[in-house]
């Protein structure tokens, strides 16, 4: 009996634990780790992309083309590349959302984007406001989006 | 016996340098300048930094006008930290790196790769300025 309370607490445990788990896979944030050199190279002109946030197939085209990334050439060393390609192909987003690569490879035009920043929900002039400058600068509204934190709560409207 | 001793420190010196050596921006200054055979000129080092070159860019767009100052990404709006090494000791401390950038962003102002002499003469005002 003087066993009984411990595997109590370990089936309620494994319990609450498969009942997070499907809420917790819905997200397109990183639960993964960010590879320090994804971070160092890819993080000094934009936040760290979280790899779930675009489609494989994406990912490589954008790998495949850092020499006209977007208008600047983002280019560095061959084995680094492949390092970072590797990366986000194994940890790139697998959720159904996600799956379907957007226009030009920008997350910012991926279907459930656009439907998550609707006009009724971001008001349009804010895109503009000098706080703001790009839909690619998530950190502007979404305060703790290098970690991957995305949640309607913790938004903060630039002032 | 001081032969030995003194073979031993350069060992461990070398063994600390590892492969990577580190160097400093006058260091890189030097060799750039060895490389283009013309003097350094800050004045218009300045210049170049800071007026467009026909292009919708200068190196201001993002560094600011006054690189003692924090800086922001022109399009993305991220931060970029001071690029003077007298506000931010931690640049132009890896030549691979200071060549990357060079190369990038040269494309994006001049439209194309800056010479030594150019490289040498954004360098030396930077290292001028906040001094």
């Amino acid at each position: 009996m003087r066993g009984t309370p411990s595997t109590l607490r370990a089936l309620a445990g494994v319990l609450l634990a498969t009942l997070l788990l499907p809420a917790q896979a819905d997200r397109p944030g990183p639960r993964v780790p960010l590879l320090p050199l994804y971070e160092q190279e890819c993080s000094a002109c934009h936040i760290p992309y979280a790899p779930g946030l675009l489609p494989a197939v994406s990912w490589q085209r954008l790998m495949g083309s850092l020499d006209h990334h977007f208008g600047t050439d983002a280019s560095f060393d061959a084995a680094s590349t492949q390092e970072i390609a590797r990366w986000l192909n194994r940890h790139a987003g697998t959720y159904p959302r996600v799956t379907e690569a957007p226009p030009e490879n920008r997350i910012t035009r991926s279907t459930w984007f656009l439907r998550k920043h609707r006009a009724d929900e971001v008001p349009p002039e804010l895109w503009r406001h000098p706080a703001v400058k790009s839909a690619a600068n998530c950190a502007a509204c979404h305060p703790q989006a290098a970690q991957g934190r995305f949640d309607d709560d913790d938004i903060r409207w630039p002032r | 016996m001081k032969v030995r001793i003194s073979s031993f420190f350069w060992l461990v010196a070398l063994l600390l340098a590892g492969p990577a050596r580190a160097t400093t921006a006058s260091e890189q200054l030097a060799g750039y300048a060895r490389e283009s055979g013309v003097a350094a000129d800050p004045a218009r080092g300045q210049q170049l930094f800071t007026q467009r070159q026909g292009r919708e860019w200068s190196c201001s767009s993002c560094h600011t006008t006054r690189p003692t100052a924090e800086g922001q990404h022109a399009s993305t709006g991220k931060h970029i930290a001071p690029l003077a090494p007298a506000a931010n000791p931690q640049r132009f401390t890896d030549a691979a790196k200071t060549e990357k950038w060079f190369r990038r962003n040269c494309k994006d102002v001049v439209g194309r790769e800056c010479t030594a002499g150019e490289k040498a003469d954004v360098l030396a005002w930077l290292l001028s300025v906040g001094r």
